[in-house]
């Protein structure tokens, strides 16, 4: 128990008791509210602007989609092939695929993609007539998509196998049509882990780096990528410890979220006893 | 976040109790055939394309068109150019992260979830909040406090790339720590403690040869979870200015995309495997255990 309590301490605790503290220190390491006040720079709010509709336009359609997958898998064996494959390729591309989603979105819709030159030669569509928006913040919704479905099907899934057949059968006794069912019994129920899971979709794209970075070489669009910046180059905008009070920043939101998150699960649950 | 363990459990990262209720659902609720193969096509041909023109862009034999393996051929000759070299380095780099980092994280916390099950379970939920923090923190905002860390961990161990494994034990924390869980709570450990030790075993013969093999497991699936995670890490090591798979894939992609390609491929049917593995091990019945 304590090599391991020890071990959280230095390589958890200890980093982010650093990055926040450090948000709150000038260059000579004393105490300054200048890195955290320097959160109010219009350049600065834009980023967390910005990041903040990303996730949040990726959350609400991830929610969707991923919503809907489930609804079509519901119903099938568990242990069946289909199933055990979307919950592999769902775990695959939910979690570890930052970089290479970059790659196969670069692949598919690059200057060069597959798609583009097909569009082009056989439809004459140019989907860069208006810019090359892949490698800017426009080009960061379809590849977060990608990640963010994947992500609702992994947590939502459960949730909606939790139905209890019961009550549908009782639906159906009293005489409900599946439309009765869903919208007067499943959504109810299933309302908190919907809101759950749009919180949590939100929390994973506003954490995303990977992706972002390896499509995005150049620029600051959304926080992650200021962090970068911030920590490539001490003084940004000519402010010391920026990186610390971007992360404090970060950290505020997330812990807002999951905060959110686990009071919707906590309600969430109890139809599950 | 203390209690949300059972919800967000990623179905293929631990293993699973086998369930019978989906066949007893009645028809009228579930989606009809027809809805069914047009939600999961669109999908995948939603999420299938950008794979596909990956797999179509390491076999497209220059801007002419036309299908080639040689870049495939080339990487298994061996007949590589320099940009292979940096590259080679991160496949090894990445090898080695993920085997620590399995060790490290089974040594700490294996033991510290048994013992606490057994001693002190009001301090259950202390460990699933800190195991689940990692979740909250994230890798980016995490980074900038690493690497003051790291300059101490320098003068320690020296800078070599194993190092950073010390950072990915975090990260993997919430992953392990949900599938040997998983498998905790269907072993009595209790009573299995308590067998062993009137049959006069010692502590370390308890642990040894009663509890971990029937943590087998819950071990397995935390070890290639963790396995994934560490070979699909891009932030942690590119902030830190080191070298891992995923940084050089970035940096070779540059000279040479079709390797990098290649290997983008291979390291996803890798990680995909490692996952059809754990599923399969969590579907598989259980032995009867009463």
């Amino acid at each position: 128990m304590l090599p391991f309590g020890a071990y959280v301490l230095v390589f958890l605790a200890l980093p982010t008791a650093l990055a926040v503290g450090s948000g709150f220190a000038d260059g000579d390491g004393a105490f300054s509210l200048s890195a955290v006040t320097g959160l109010g720079d219009p350049v600065i709010l834009k980023t967390f602007w910005n990041s903040v509709w990303l996730s949040a336009l990726t959350a609400v359609l991830g929610v969707l989609l991923g919503a809907a997958v489930c609804y079509a898998l519901l119903g099938m064996q568990p242990t069946g092939w289909l199933r055990t494959t979307v919950d592999a390729v769902a775990g695959v591309l939910a979690q570890f695929a930052g970089v290479p989603l970059a790659f196969a979105y670069i692949a598919a819709i690059g200057i060069n993609g597959l798609v583009t030159v097909f569009l082009r030669d056989r439809f004459g569509l140019d989907l860069y007539a208006t810019g090359t928006w892949l490698y800017e913040m426009p080009g960061l919704i379809l590849p977060y998509l990608a990640f963010q479905v994947p992500l609702m099907v992994i947590v939502f899934l459960p949730a909606l196998e939790g139905l209890k057949p019961q009550w549908a059968e009782a639906n159906a006794i009293l005489g409900g049509s599946r439309a009765t069912y869903w919208w007067r019994i499943g959504l109810p129920v299933l309302l908190p882990s919907l809101t759950g899971s749009l919180l949590l979709l939100f929390a994973n794209a506003f954490s995303a780096y990977a992706t972002a970075a390896a499509l995005i070489s150049q620029g600051s669009q959304i926080v992650p990528l200021q962090i970068r910046g911030a920590l490539s180059s001490e003084t940004v905008l000519g402010r010391e410890n920026l990186a610390g009070a971007l992360a404090l920043g970060m950290i505020l939101v997330m812990a807002l979220v999951m905060a959110g998150y686990s009071a919707l699960e906590r309600r969430a649950s109890r139809w599950r006893r | 976040m203390t209690s949300t363990h059972h919800t967000t459990t990623p179905p293929a990262l631990v293993p699973k109790a086998p369930r019978g209720r989906q066949s007893t659902r009645p028809a009228s609720v579930s989606p009809r055939r027809t809805t069914r193969v047009i939600i999961l096509s669109a999908t995948a041909l939603f999420l299938g394309t950008p794979i596909a023109a990956l797999v179509g862009f390491t076999i497209r034999g220059g801007l002419d068109g036309g299908l080639t393996a040689d870049h495939w051929l080339g990487l298994f000759s061996g007949d590589l150019g320099a940009a292979a070299k940096p590259l080679a380095a991160g496949v090894q780099n990445s090898l080695v992260l993920a085997l620590v980092t399995v060790a490290l994280m089974l040594v700490l916390l294996v033991p510290t979830m048994v013992l606490v099950r057994l001693h002190v379970p009001r301090w259950e939920k202390v460990i699933e909040f800190v195991c689940l923090l990692p979740l909250t923190i994230p890798a980016v905002a995490l980074v900038v406090g690493l690497a003051p860390v790291f300059r101490v961990v320098a003068q320690i161990f020296g800078s070599s790339s194993w190092t950073l494994a010390f950072a990915y034990v975090i990260l993997v924390l919430p992953f392990s720590y949900r599938a040997i869980h998983a498998n905790l709570m269907a072993v009595d450990v209790p009573t299995l403690t308590q067998a062993a030790r009137s049959l006069g075993a010692s502590w370390f013969h308890v642990l040894w040869d009663v509890i971990l093999p029937n943590l087998r497991r819950g071990i397995l699936a935390a070890s290639f979870i963790s396995i994934a995670a560490v070979l699909g890490e891009f932030t942690i090591a590119s902030l830190l200015s080191r070298t891992n798979l995923q940084t050089s894939l970035v940096l070779v992609a540059k000279q040479d995309p079709y390797l990098s390609n290649i290997v983008v491929v291979l390291s996803l049917v890798f990680a995909l495997i490692l996952l059809i593995v754990i599923g399969r091990v969590g579907n598989q019945p259980r032995r009867s255990r009463s």
